[in-house]
């Protein structure tokens, strides 16, 4: 049989999954609690005369509820059935959980690249328990290395959780440990290191590792996927193998995310860590560049350069980690209405800088500005970005810019906002004088500003046509 | 063979059929998004390719069939439709909710067939990676459980009503680039599914349980109609046998043969294995590791295997003891055993096919070169040769499989996936998968069905197909026949709405959509242009007296070629008006007159012969009711004179 299926060599354990997690409330809750009944047990509900028997399923990954009870028939699905007052509920038998035993993982094949994978939690790492039926958020990397077996035959693989956090929750701080781990894993001398990372703020991470790794001697490659792993459809596999290669064979030494291309399960590109944005809520190519140009295509174990990196690959560099964030510092999207209170409330409430998710070439309303200069005048770093996404802002074309500039409002040319407040975020933690944060606000450190836009790097057929 | 006939011989072979019918519900919306379900002809938008990895289960289970498609690096490409499919159909958007009227049907169904309905339907996720869906999987709910259906005074149990969406279409196989090309068009439209229990006990009654389920599901009014809105997934045993799941039967009227085609498979298995354990075959005996015996067939008259060693490619042998004239035995009709071998073959070798010392010598292979072959493997008298013509590693696939299959035949009948033929036989498509491939569909909220929904459905029922057609028969005078044929007609709405709208005599309506239509249809008129509205309004102008029933076949005819115009405007073009009394009479005057002699001589029996000359005159422009009454009232006036 094939390596796949080899790997999973079954034995018998009790699963004690308790029914506080499970999503059951009030009565069920009672009732189950009374039939000492636990998630996994087979059980048998009797309800208005019908008897039902199966294994009881947690429900809180389809909803909680009091009023219904969730059990696999042995048909092999799930059905919910009504619980009341008279209905009874016996325990008939323990439930068992098949665990895999894997085989050890072969030997180091010394004539492979070493890459470290990093797994953060998300749904790059999520797998299914068919015998309880939930679907898993946190998963070892180590797992996700077994049910990717071909990457054994690319690279030699260190694989660690260093964190189960989901990528909303993920914050600074995480940032912190994140780019504190690269470094642990670049200082024992791997040829790469791939971070498996939720989407949602994939963008926010790599623009974070971006400043606080510098003068990286090899790629740091950070990978989601749009589609959870425990379906046969995920591009988990395909973009892990890819974010491998990539750690492993390109020529470069930056942070970039890596993910699909097209649709098609045809080939990725790597977008500089600095300049990509999720442009889409759940397609597999919802990563794209913005205001550049993707770096790397990879194909198939095959990488080619599309253009320049901002370092070679170069493994007596010797990295620089500055891993600090400050957390006082928000991101304000103007809208029309908006209330300079919004801002008061900021400059009360400690924050040292504000970065402002401005309207067009970079503009606010007329209303924030007395708002604005106050927080300046309080000390706050406060700098412009547009909600174009696309494009630079350029503050001098109409009055209410140049009106931001006199009171001081730092204009951060074609920097995305989200890469603005992470960099923000990143001089305020690692400079006190405020001078010379500002100044290292602009001074391009990671490819995040540039001042040329060239014309192909606008996709103008965004909306089909 | 068993000279027993009919039930009695199936009764002996232990026979069990279970039935699972599929069919697509006539919805406005896909299960799990708000697209409008729609088949297309037309070029699709575009394109898209994709690959399925098999998960791993925590239960440590991979379909080996899938595992195989997946290492052979198999790829598909998804056609698609941007007015008709859209992200969820390629996987890029999760499902939406349940579609509420998808569930009232099936509710409708379960209250049909005294299924009892769940309190709450959890959609699950049923691992399929033969590409048919893009996600990899089918979502599929359990909506009802329990309850029976009476057929010919027989309780048929049901097991389960499920909600399932349907698979892409497949389009073609592109052998050549590994690629399998499927259209989104049909992914995703409902489909209830109506499995019974495993009571059906003959052939026939197969068919007579598939046709009463089919009726129940037209009663609703709610599913598709055409060729693949229909399938079914039958699963066959016979003591001793094995469940074999012959799966997306589209043709209903040949379950019968498929059922008693598979019972005589299975039949004929057990008497292969019988013989093979007699001759002391056990299926550690069948071990043969596959022999290259190229050299042999390399000035073969055989073009198979010389165009096979001429594209780089080898011939390998095995050797299947105590197989002889066991392979080339007929299982079903023109598939033998050495059929099955060769569908392993096909299957797990990618080979054109094998070919076996059964059918030897044959296909330019002569007498020389099968005894060379024997004498080569070591073959005893008694023993089978197998060979094959291919590229080294596809051959030795393809042996192996064959090897596999050979072991299977000493135990009896291997537990399969088989796909129906046109003619009522099946082959192989794959192992039996094990159960365990079901998952909760997180993405969608389980659907509560509280009590006020099912008497809501309760009090709406539909009538059923067969209290439709009594009621035909009883309140609208039709004939047997006419019932019958109107309460099970795809034009069955049509024919209840005329009826609604007008006052026009049942029996001219269903004859005129059962029969007229029909008639003009085989004389290649384009009927399928003709549209509800104008039967409706063409009826009405019947009613109205504006138009006799003799006319109604040129009228449609000129409907049907010219779809945008109205009954009112046909009418006129094709001067199909109702004559007038005073012509009408004017005319028959005239007829009477010239006729005098016949009439004084036939009395009022001339009225019959006198009939067709009037309406032969005046065409379809009157009915034949109006002439009688006149035409008596003249001739009586002539013999009283």
């Amino acid at each position: 049989m094939t390596e796949l299926a080899k790997k999973g060599l079954s034995v018998k354990v009790k699963i004690s999954l308790t029914l506080d997690a499970s999503g059951y409330s009030e009565l069920v809750l009672d009732k189950l609690l009374k039939a000492k009944a636990s998630v996994g047990d087979t059980i048998s509900v009797i309800h208005e005369d019908i008897e039902y028997t199966g294994i009881l399923m947690p429900r809180s990954q389809v909803g909680s509820d009091s009023f219904h009870i969730a059990i696999k028939l042995e048909n092999g699905y799930n059905v919910g059935i009504s619980v009341d007052e008279n209905t009874i509920i016996h325990r008939i038998k323990t439930g068992t959980k098949k665990k895999l035993v894997h085989d050890d993982i072969k030997r180091e094949d010394k004539k492979l690249p070493s890459v470290a994978i990093l797994s953060t939690g998300g749904t790059i790492a999520s797998k299914v328990d068919y015998q309880t039926g939930a679907v898993n958020p946190a998963l070892t990397a180590k797992d996700l290395y077994d049910t990717v077996p071909e990457l054994q035959n690319h690279a030699n693989v260190q694989a660690d959780v260093i964190m189960s956090v989901l990528s909303e929750n993920i914050g600074p701080s995480n940032w912190t440990k994140i780019a504190r781990s690269v470094a642990s894993r670049i200082k024992s001398g791997v040829d790469g290191v791939v971070i498996a990372h939720g989407t949602d703020t994939l963008g926010f991470t790599s623009a974070a590792l971006s400043f606080a790794l510098q003068n990286l001697p090899v790629p740091v490659v950070l990978v989601g996927s749009q589609r959870s792993s425990d379906r046969p459809s995920s591009d988990a596999a395909m973009n892990l193998l890819g974010a491998t290669t990539l750690a492993t064979k390109a020529d470069a030494a930056e942070v970039m995310i890596l993910m699909h291309a097209q649709t098609s399960d045809s080939f990725l590109y790597a977008h500089r860590g600095t300049r990509v944005r999720k442009l889409h809520t759940s397609r597999r190519d919802a990563f794209q560049s913005v205001n550049d140009y993707p770096l790397f295509r990879v194909n198939n174990f095959e990488v080619e350069e599309l253009h320049h990196p901002l370092l070679r690959r170069d493994k007596s560099r010797k990295l620089k980690l500055k891993p600090k964030f400050e957390e006082k510092v928000a991101l304000l999207k103007t809208y029309p209405g908006i209330e300079g209170g919004m801002i008061n409330y900021l400059v009360e409430s400690g924050f040292r800088g504000i970065v402002i998710e401005g309207s067009g070439l970079g503009h606010a309303p007329d209303a924030l500005q007395s708002a604005i200069k106050s927080a300046i005048d309080a000390g706050l770093v406060v700098v412009m970005t547009s909600q174009c996404i696309f494009g630079r802002i350029n503050m001098n074309v109409y009055r209410s810019g140049v009106e931001l500039l006199d009171i001081g409002v730092i204009s951060c040319e074609d920097m995305m906002p989200e890469t603005a407040l992470t960099k923000l975020m990143w001089v305020l933690g690692n400079y006190t004088d405020s001078e010379k944060a500002k100044e290292q606000l602009l001074n391009p450190i990671a490819g995040e500003i540039n001042m040329r836009s060239e014309v192909s790097e606008y996709h103008s057929d965004i909306g089909g046509v | 063979m068993s000279k027993i006939t009919g039930a009695d011989r199936y009764k002996e072979l232990g026979l069990m059929v279970g039935l699972e019918l599929h069919q697509q519900l006539n919805t406005s919306r896909k299960l799990y998004c708000h697209c409008t379900p729609s088949i297309h002809d037309d070029e699709p938008d575009g394109k898209l390719i994709r690959r399925l990895r098999p998960t791993q289960s925590e239960m440590g289970y991979v379909d080996p069939a899938a595992l195989f498609e997946f290492q052979k690096n198999k790829r598909f490409c998804y056609e698609y439709y941007d007015d008709t499919t859209c992200l969820v159909e390629i996987d890029e958007e999760p499902p939406h909710n349940l579609c509420e009227e998808a569930v009232d049907i099936c509710l409708t169904m379960a209250n049909f067939l005294h299924s009892k309905s769940v309190d709450e339907i959890h959609p699950m996720r049923k691992i399929v990676i033969d590409g048919s869906n893009t996600t990899g999987f089918q979502r599929t709910a359990i909506v009802a459980m329990g309850g029976d259906i009476l057929v010919d005074n027989k309780e048929i149990g049901i097991q389960t009503i499920c909600l399932e969406e349907d698979a892409a279409r497949k389009i073609a196989d592109d052998e050549k680039n590994n690629m399998r090309i499927y259209r989104l068009d049909r992914l995703g439209i409902p489909l209830i599914e109506v499995a019974t229990s495993p009571d059906i006990r003959t052939p026939k009654e197969a068919q007579e349980v598939a046709l009463a389920i089919g009726l129940l599901l037209r009663s609703t009014g709610k599913v598709r109609r055409g060729l693949g809105t229909i399938r079914q997934d039958v699963n066959i045993s016979i003591k001793d046998g094995a469940i074999i799941e012959i799966k997306g039967l589209q043709q209903l009227d040949m379950l019968s043969t498929l059922v008693e085609f598979e019972a005589q498979r299975q039949e004929t298995l057990l008497n292969i294995s019988k013989e093979l354990k007699k001759r002391g075959i056990t299926s550690e005996k069948i071990r043969s590791a596959p022999i290259d015996v190229t050299d042999l067939f390399s000035k073969s008259e055989s073009k198979v295997i010389i165009n096979a060693i001429k594209s780089g490619g080898k011939v390998y042998a095995i050797r299947l003891p105590g197989f002889a004239s066991l392979v080339g035995m007929e299982l079903q009709p023109e598939r033998r055993l050495g059929t099955e071998f060769s569908d392993y073959a096909k299957f797990w070798g990618n080979v054109g096919g094998i070919f076996h010392t059964d059918e030897l010598p044959r296909y330019g292979i002569t007498e020389h070169d099968v005894s060379q072959l024997r004498k080569l493997v070591k073959a005893q008298e008694n023993d089978a040769v197998v060979i094959v013509a291919a590229r080294k590693e596809n051959c030795i696939d393809a042996l192996e499989a064959v090897i596999k299959r050979a072991k299977m035949a000493v135990e009896g009948v291997p537990a399969e996936t088989r796909t129906p033929l046109p003619e009522g036989t099946s082959k192989y498509a794959r192992p039996r998968p094990g159960s365990s491939r079901m998952y909760p569909e997180t993405d969608v909220r389980p659907v509560k069905i509280p009590k006020s929904r099912l008497k809501k459905i309760k009090k709406n029922m539909p009538e059923s197909i067969e209290v439709k057609e009594k009621r035909f028969i009883k309140d609208l005078n039709l004939s047997a026949d006419l019932a019958y044929q109107i309460s099970r007609s795809i034009n069955l709405d049509i024919f209840e709405r005329v009826l609604l709208e007008t006052e026009v005599s049942p029996t001219l309506v269903a004859v005129t959509l059962e029969n007229t239509v029909v008639s003009l249809h085989r004389d290649n008129v384009p009927t399928d242009n003709l549209q509800e509205d104008h039967f409706v309004e063409l009826f009405s102008l019947v009613q109205e007296n504006k138009l006799s029933s003799d006319a109604i076949p040129e009228v449609l005819k000129y409907l049907a070629k010219n779809p945008h115009t109205t009954a009112q405007e046909a009418l006129k073009v094709t001067g199909m008006m109702m004559a007038s009394t005073a012509e009408i009479e004017k005319t028959i005057r005239k007829i009477v007159e010239e006729r005098k002699d016949f009439i004084q001589e036939q009395g009022e029996r001339s009225i019959g012969g006198l009939m067709g000359v009037v309406m032969r005159e005046l065409g379809g422009k009157v009915d034949g009711k109006t002439v009688k009454d006149l035409l008596t009232t003249e001739i009586k006036r002539i013999l009283s004179s």
